[in-house]
């Protein structure tokens, strides 16, 4: 079977004063459809960048992202808009997201209207009126203006209107991280609701693991702009590989409540600059079993058992 | 057992707007004995915030205003000091550390200058050794002293915080405010803020309040919980009564439930219902009975009382106090 997106070697650069800055550094990935990818990594591991160079909102500097098995990265401008329909994103921050001088009907109508897709405003309202059901907003809120909503309901816009054009591919961008624990659920699960009824595919980006275990069959762990793990997430949790994998799975502090014995050893050091990364794998000055062998040398992403692949010294055969 | 170093009660918070009364803190009591760490957990809108504010006596002074209640520091009585007292307090016996390290440093000051600052006015002794002070604090929280002449942007988002951690500790407070001190940092950078914390309070003896809305956070650091709920605290007890005993209010069973847990299997999770309610416009009764799953016919009209079990206490009409003083509510 195609899957429904697919990126090869896909390259995003960006030129500072400094140098060239490695934000996604040649990542390959496919989903297939109704299927969810996790996207993992710290702030700067260049996530929102390889969504973003996905939906070419950003342009790529090297690679492709195939749709449908098509390079999407050759079409024009104007085939790409037709495509545009068919991929979406939610973005992180429902306050800065929405513009706040329009309500909410014509914040979820807007993609409606600009692609004109229905032909009179009646009918536009009603499909509005649709999508507020299905995201689970109340009718009297039509009216409001984003800042008279709080961040689940503002979320719930967001997601109204990436839905509004029947996408068939979303990105979600950390669609949760702005919102308390027990919002984060709601939405969580609205998200997986309407991937069982409309059979949308997702790529989900954010710096929690513990969230995208739940939404995910499949996850990528990002460092430095490189995929450095891959696996399904079943398997990701039960076996990580990596070692940057297994500091972030033991960074998450727990619920379960231990006398005494919480020291666990944290990874040490922060990311290091993305410009110019010298060869070698990335992770190496913060690695606890780094050797002069790490340096120096391309790694490349190695299937260790079916399905799950990792980047690492340790696991080369 | 040590005296309570910290003592509120009954403390009542209200926000004045042109608009309405929003009632922030409705009537809690707290206390913290020496070297202990008080979690204070709770959503957006709790009231967290506002009760570590109404401590240092930082409420905005045009709209906030403690209607009501006691806060004992040690021998003082914090609403009855003057404002001169309450800035030889500031910074020096309690010190803040705010959320977020992005705007709490001045951007136009080195942070060798902003860890002298608090020392500066706090201490006494010759700019040599306050100098020296600023090279320890920095090495204390794991920066190198060489960077104090660098201005803030020249910094990461942990090292910022390691910053501020390091200015509210200049002066050796005997209890330390940390609101949400982790929740803008990625988690590699939190385990490690966390535990360089908890390292730099059993050194130091300093009594902690961690006030944050991750449980695990709680879980792993604090000796005592408390759960916030529309401006009251409707459970606390120990951090083993909280994540062990079996029973809870059912907010923090809620908020137990919320939080996908990567040891547990279950596909979905399962969330409040609903929002929290509008300060503005508090239900009566139980703050929790709108969104209350197990919900009692009383709920709506009475609020619950506290019932303990040990050190672990309780406010819901679930539970009923063992002495038949309580017996009577049904």
């Amino acid at each position: 079977m195609l899957p429904l997106i697919e990126t090869i070697e896909l390259k995003k650069y960006f030129d500072t004063p400094k140098g060239q800055l490695h934000a996604v550094d040649g990542i390959n990935f496919q989903i297939m459809k109704g299927e969810t990818l996790g996207v993992v990594g710290e702030s700067g591991c260049g996530k929102s960048t390889l969504g973003r160079v996905i939906l070419r909102l950003l342009d790529a500097t090297d690679g492709q992202v195939l749709y449908q098995g098509e390079n999407i990265l050759d079409w024009s401008k104007d085939r790409m808009r037709q495509i545009r329909r068919d991929m979406q994103i939610i973005f992180q921050d429902p306050y800065s997201s929405l513009d706040p001088r329009m309500t909410v009907r014509r914040l979820i109508g807007h993609p409606l209207a600009v692609n004109k897709a229905y032909a009179d405003s009646k009918a536009r309202n009603e499909r509005v009126d649709q999508l507020m059901e299905t995201v689970g907003l109340a009718r009297r809120v039509a009216e409001s203006y984003p800042h008279e909503l709080d961040g689940g309901r503002r979320q719930r816009i967001g997601i109204a209107r990436a839905l509004a054009l029947e996408p068939k591919f979303v990105v979600c961008d950390e669609p949760v991280s702005a919102l308390d624990v027990s919002i984060q659920a709601q939405i969580l699960n609205l998200l997986m609701d309407l991937q069982d009824q409309l059979g949308l595919t997702y790529m989900f980006i954010t710096h929690n693991l513990s969230v995208v275990k739940h939404i995910s069959n499949q996850i990528a762990v990002m460092y430095l702009g490189q995929c450095i793990e891959k696996a399904d997430s079943e398997e990701l949790f039960r076996n990580p590989l990596h070692p940057y994998t297994r500091g972030l799975l033991e960074a998450i502090p727990s619920m379960k409540y231990q006398k005494g014995s919480r020291r666990k050893r944290p990874i040490q050091g922060e990311l290091v600059s993305p410009i110019n990364p010298p060869r070698g794998c990335r992770f190496a000055p913060r690695c606890p079993y780094a050797e002069a062998t790490c340096l120096g040398r391309d790694f490349k992403l190695q299937e260790i058992t079916e399905g799950h692949f990792v980047s690492c010294r340790l696991f080369e055969k | 057992m040590d005296e309570a170093i910290l003592e509120i009660r009954d403390l009542h918070v209200l926000y004045k707007t042109d608009l309405a009364v929003n009632y922030a803190v409705n009537g809690i009591d707290l206390s913290l004995r020496k070297g202990e760490c008080l979690g204070l957990v709770g959503e957006t809108g709790a009231g967290k915030t506002t009760t570590a504010l109404s401590l240092l006596r930082l409420l905005p002074p045009q709209s906030g205003k403690i209607t009501q209640g006691s806060i004992r520091f040690q021998d003082a009585e914090i609403m009855e000091l003057t404002e001169a007292d309450m800035r030889l307090l500031r910074g020096n016996r309690i010190s803040m550390i705010f959320q977020d390290p992005m705007t709490s440093l001045n951007p136009v000051l080195k942070v060798g200058e902003q860890i002298g600052e608090a020392l500066r006015l706090h201490t006494k002794g010759s700019k040599e050794n306050l100098e020296q002070r600023v090279e320890e604090m920095l090495e204390m929280v794991g920066i190198p002293a060489a960077r104090k002449n660098e201005y803030p942007h020249q910094f990461s988002g942990g090292m910022k915080q390691r910053v501020v951690i390091a200015i509210a500790l200049s002066c050796n407070p005997e209890l330390l405010i940390a609101d949400e001190p982790t929740t803008a940092l990625d988690v590699t950078i939190q385990a490690q803020i966390l535990d360089m914390m908890y390292e730099l309070k059993e050194k130091l003896g300093t009594s902690m309040i961690l006030i944050t809305h991750d449980l695990a956070v709680v879980a792993e650091n604090c000796d005592l919980v408390a759960i916030m709920y529309a401006g009251e605290i409707i459970e606390r007890g120990t951090a083993e009564d909280l994540f062990t005993a079996c029973r809870h209010h059912p907010y923090t069973e809620g908020l137990f439930n919320s939080v996908p847990d990567i040891n547990d299997r279950a596909e979905r999770l399962k969330p409040i219902d609903g929002l929290m309610p509008d300060p503005a416009d508090l239900p009566a009764g139980c703050p929790f009975h709108p969104r209350c799953p197990k919900r009692l016919p009383q709920c709506d009209r009475k609020k619950p009382e506290a019932v303990s079990f040990g050190s672990h206490q309780i406010k819901c009409h679930l539970f009923r106090q063992e002495e038949d003083s309580y017996a009577a509510i049904d």
